[in-house]
């Protein structure tokens, strides 16, 4: 299956400035369905981005965030063609992981 | 003089209150008569193509009154349904001709 | 108690306007229908309204009234909250029905770069067909159930469609048909015509106030306002159809939504896409 994790990250000398969209439906556990009951909670609670084996972002997110978020940030340093690491843990343990080279 | 209208008042408030048993047996005629006019409109503003969401939910408040034994607030309601169907049926019909003034020539 | 006598007063009206109308309905449209100048008129409107704007902008609808916004927007292109349903609505494109033929076969050019041909008028039938339409129809020749209208399945289609003919100029024809004409004239009238209890018409929010606020949407402009369609709409959290829309546009202003699909429509969509015929296909695109 494909990943649920879109990632683009361009560095510009001395910073990287990196883009990602990921697809996860984020309930927060307050909707209820159509037949009136309660959808469960599943969302990302942790996601992190690595670089050169250190968190260069890291967020802790909970039900307010909305479906297939998206994210961006830059972080200071990042050269281009070094692999960038996203990985992604919910609240039912799930997880899903992907590399990106930097452009 | 004050005793006439002691009189009068406590009439007044035998009405209100709904004593006079008469008169309940009527609200919920009244009630019944009142929803088949407003369901008729409101049919005939389906016609139209022309329906207000808010004429639905004041019929259907009408009927949870009237369900739970309350036709005075039925009867309201499903006249303010009738009224309401009645302005859409209006609306539509003078948009007939209206609607070009609001054209870009 | 101030609402009920205003609708009382409001049906009183209405027992004299039935008495004051009663010999004088119309009898249809007098003037001839021009759908040219129309045209012509419709994009000078909005051209003169907003000099600022180039013509092939204003398929970015709110984008093209805010700059703000606009910048906003440009950034999430980038990584544009459609990508899910356009991939998705690709594989299902492509994917045959269970009698092996697949959507390629129901189209010209096998479904791609044609988008900007709907609405078209079928002579046969004598009414417009709509890319939705025509889907479920392409679903049901093949022995397969229509989606619906107003889900995910029928926008991720029309996103892939769509996205095979971005750039390509809007390019509906209204055949020399008294009934092509008819339905076009009947999607104009259905734009101006004031609806629901919030009493608006299309026309009080994309021609009277586009680049204003309602609550804290800012409206877009009535033309090229379907070249973006369909929209993962950030409200929707979720791609959205034009049936979508013209139904929860009803709903908002008050007024019963019709079918999707309903000739009402169909036929507005006839209007709406002729009248911004030139201006490019954007979709599928994002909306706040």
């Amino acid at each position: 299956m494909a990943s649920t994790i879109r990632v683009r990250a361009t560095s510009s000398g001395e910073t990287t400035e990196v883009q990602a969209l990921i697809q996860h439906p984020m309930d927060s556990g307050f909707v209820k369905d159509s037949k009136g009951e309660i959808i469960p909670p599943h969302f990302i609670q942790q996601l992190t981005f690595e670089y050169d084996g250190k968190n260069v972002f890291t967020a802790d997110w909970g039900g307010g965030v909305s479906k297939d978020p998206y994210v961006k940030f830059a972080f200071k340093g990042g050269k281009k063609g070094d692999e960038l690491k996203i990985s992604w843990v919910d609240n039912k343990g799930a997880t899903d992981t992907t590399t990106a080279k930097i452009q | 003089m004050r005793k006439a209208m002691l009189k009068s008042a406590l009439v007044l408030a035998l009405f209100a209150a709904g004593v006079l048993p008469a008169r309940a047996a009527g609200s919920e005629d009244d009630y019944k008569a009142a929803y088949a006019a407003a369901e008729a409109a409101n049919k005939e503003a389906g016609k139209l193509r022309n329906q207000w969401t808010t004429t639905a939910n004041t019929l259907a408040a009408a009927k949870k009154a009237a369900e739970v034994g309350d036709f005075d607030k039925a009867a309201a309601s499903a006249k303010e349904a009738e009224a309401l169907a009645k302005a859409s049926i209006f609306q539509a019909t003078s948009e007939k001709t209206r609607w070009r003034e609001m054209e870009i020539r | 108690m101030r609402l009920r006598s205003a609708i009382y007063l409001a049906s009183a009206a209405l027992a004299f306007a039935a008495l004051t109308l009663a010999g004088t309905l119309p009898s249809g449209a007098a003037d001839k229908v021009d759908p040219v100048a129309d045209a012509k008129a419709f994009q000078k409107f909005f051209t003169d309204k907003f000099p600022k704007v180039k013509l092939e902008d204003f398929v970015n609808g709110p984008y093209s009234m805010n700059e703000d916004l606009y910048r906003q927007w440009q950034d999430k292109e980038q990584f544009p909250p459609y990508e899910f349903s356009l991939e998705m609505g690709k594989e299902m494109f492509s994917k045959p029905f269970k009698n092996g033929k697949t959507y390629a076969d129901c189209f010209e050019n096998g479904g791609i770069g044609v988008r900007q041909n709907y609405p078209l008028f079928d002579a046969k039938e004598g009414k417009v067909i709509t890319l939705e339409l025509a889907l479920n129809r392409c679903r049901e020749a093949n022995g397969e159930q229509p989606y619906s209208y107003v889900r995910d399945e029928m926008a991720a289609l029309t996103a892939y469609m769509a996205f095979t003919s971005r750039g390509k100029p809007m390019d509906i024809k209204i055949p020399d048909d008294p009934r092509a004409l008819a339905a076009y004239e009947n999607g104009k009238e259905y734009f101006y015509t004031r609806r629901g209890q919030l009493n608006f018409s299309c026309a009080t929010c994309h021609v009277q106030s586009p680049g204003e606020r309602i609550r804290a949407e800012i409206l877009a402009p009535a033309l090229g306002i379907v070249n973006a369609m369909p929209i993962y709409r950030s409200e929707w959290s979720g791609m959205g159809t034009t049936s979508r829309r013209f139904t929860t546009c009803n709903s908002q202003i008050r007024g019963v939504p019709l079918s999707p699909q309903d000739d009402e429509y169909r036929n507005v969509e006839y209007y709406l896409s002729y009248v911004s015929n030139g201006l490019p296909i954007s979709g599928p695109g994002a909306r706040p």
